[in-house]
């Protein structure tokens, strides 16, 4: 397989996907892990360019859900189609930014190469210097074209293992829309951040869905940070779903129901919402710091 | 026959370098031995894989004993016993080893296997092993025309093969996550690499010796990639480094009487110091003239 061709089918997937039908169709799923139900009948709708949030307590089988989704698990029950094919089929039209990735070896490595491999990495074969030298002059626009996107020209020629935990964000969400996917998937991917990196991520993710027409599913724990730019919540919790645009779903009643536990959303004077008494986000908030404060460090 | 000694013509010096057909032969065995262990180390520092390099480089003993017990060639021994050792440590890694840990005890507990096997069959074969100093710590003397062939056919297939998988090895060694995410198939690629890890020592152990073989799979990718930040420079980078550390080596050692492995480590280790030094100065300097 050639780079030629590569980067030629990797653009009809993002221009070609279907526009009208949804990116994401989970009907009536079930999931069993060793014999457990970790969640069933669920039902989740992404449509193009939606900005979607999977939330719900510790346990409740977000990761699970992006698991089916990206062909790793099988359903017990149910069917589920991603951009308009079987989970796993559409791979490379999906970017995957996995949790807590620390990228240990890619310490010394330029952060730009690190997006780049998002684009070439999977292909076989030397790049042959003077026969692609068009499609490698491609390569490196379109490289360029996320690391401003996602604001990182100042830091993209720095060694990967110097950079920030909110820098190395943005190079790896880059390194997950760099090949123009559908469909954008990320698992906890404020996990880490200080306050003003996660709502800069959020915003960040709001802008690459606007300008790339692609959708993003997001697994979060906390909610707050996200309501300002999400379009749907997906509320998983006692084994079951809920799907809705955010002012349906964030509901004093709604949210106590689902938890079992008193919850209270709050309207702020300029109409954002503040959810209050979430069970599990300071608890998990506390435990989250371990692994997580040296990427915390700000080089800058 | 007078002892070879350095002048200050250097056309002179060259002519006396290649006098003798072994030496032309060491230069050509340990030019192919740096390229090898120059891209190949690469990748394993990279993937922080040191030890299992070095468990494969004590693996000639057993092999090199072994050989000489049934009367093959040593080399022939290298390579068996090297793959051999490769694709022990290759076994499916534990799903609950993420700090790699539990490999590192069975390689290392390979390593022992491997050593113990070697001095059985060494007394087995009563010591007909000649110089287990050469083994252990490399000579220069003695390297085939035969065993120039053997190493560039190795090469060859290795950095063939290298040119072909090295991009999703790249992006497997940086991020396995994301690299899985898309389908590239993570565990064929990390036992080919050991695969051809193994056969890379197997043939530099032969110029380097068993135990001082790192001063060509290391100590030169170490250094480029203290240096360079792109892939491509800093690969590019530890092959001129290792070619350097080979030539000035044999040069040193022919036209003196110390050994070769001396020279090796020596040089390699101080070109990794120097690529220290010069990573620390070069911001600094920037920084004072930015000032």
């Amino acid at each position: 397989m050639t780079s030629e061709t590569d980067a030629r089918a990797s653009r009809p997937a993002a221009a070609g996907r279907p526009d009208a039908g949804p990116v994401v169709e989970v009907h009536d799923a079930a999931v069993r892990v060793g014999g457990r139900t970790i969640w069933s009948q669920v039902n989740v709708t992404v449509a193009p360019g939606q900005f979607t949030a999977i939330l719900g307590p510790n346990g409740a089988g977000k990761s699970t859900l992006l698991k089916v989704l990206l062909g790793m698990l099988p359903l017990a029950s149910g069917s589920v189609r991603v951009l308009g094919a079987p989970p796993g089929v559409r791979r490379d039209a999906i970017g995957y930014l996995p949790q807590h990735r620390q990228l240990e070896t890619a310490a010394r490595i330029r952060a730009r190469e690190i997006v780049r491999l998002g684009l070439t990495g999977a292909h076989w074969g030397v790049p042959l210097p003077l026969v692609r030298r068009a499609t490698r002059r491609d390569e490196s626009r379109r490289v360029d074209e996320v690391i401003a996107m996602v604001g990182a020209d100042a830091y993209a020629l720095r060694p990967f293992g110097e950079l920030s935990g909110g820098e190395q964000q943005r190079i790896l969400i880059a390194q997950a829309v760099v090949r123009r996917p559908g469909l954008l998937i990320l698992d906890e991917p404020l996990d880490s951040l200080d306050l003003p990196n996660q709502a800069a991520v959020v915003g960040l993710i709001r802008e690459v869905c606007t300008r790339e027409r692609v959708a993003a599913l997001l697994v979060a724990h906390d909610v707050n940070p996200l309501l300002p730019a999400l379009d749907e919540v997906v509320y998983l919790a006692n084994g079951h779903a809920f799907q809705g645009p955010v002012h349906d779903v964030i509901t004093t009643e709604r949210l106590s129901a689902l938890f079992g536990v008193p919850i209270e959303v709050l309207t702020t004077r300029d109409g954002r919402l503040v959810v209050v008494g979430q069970p599990e986000a300071p608890h998990h908030h506390g435990h989250r710091h371990v692994h997580a404060d040296h990427a915390d460090h700000d080089h800058a | 026959m007078t002892a070879p000694t350095l002048s200050w013509n250097p056309l002179w010096d060259l002519r006396q370098l290649l006098a003798y057909p072994f030496m032309v032969q060491a230069l050509e065995a340990g030019t192919i031995a740096a390229v090898l262990s120059g891209v190949l180390g690469w990748y394993m520092i990279l993937r922080r894989q040191t030890f299992a390099g070095h468990t494969l480089s004590t693996m000639s003993f057993p092999g090199a004993a072994a050989g000489a017990l049934i009367a093959l060639p040593a080399a022939l021994g290298y390579y068996a016993a090297c793959i051999i050792a490769a694709v022990a440590m290759a076994r499916r890694p534990d799903a609950h080893d993420s700090g790699g840990g539990l490999q590192s005890a069975r390689i290392g507990t390979i390593g022992a296997v491997g050593l113990a096997a070697g001095f059985v069959l060494l007394s087995l074969s009563n010591s007909i092993l000649g110089g287990l100093d050469d083994l252990l710590f490399g000579s220069f003397l003695g390297i085939t025309p035969a065993q120039v062939v053997t190493l560039g056919v190795v090469a060859v297939a290795v950095l063939a093969t290298l040119a072909v998988i090295g991009r999703p090895l790249l992006f497997v060694s940086l991020d396995p996550e994301a690299a899985r995410a898309l389908g590239v198939p993570v565990r064929a690629l990390e036992v080919a690499f050991l695969l051809m890890l193994g056969l890379t020592v197997a043939a530099t152990t032969q110029i380097t010796g068993a135990l001082l073989v790192f001063a060509l799979l290391v100590s030169p990718p170490a250094a480029a990639q203290r240096v360079a930040a792109r892939p491509v420079v800093s690969m590019v980078l530890s092959v001129v480094f290792a070619i350097v550390v080979i030539w000035c080596a044999l040069i040193a050692a022919y036209f003196t009487t110390y050994p070769l492995g001396f020279y090796t480590t020596t040089f390699a280790f101080a070109l990794y110091v120097a690529a220290l030094v010069g990573r620390a100065a070069v911001p600094a300097l920037r920084r004072e003239a930015a000032a």
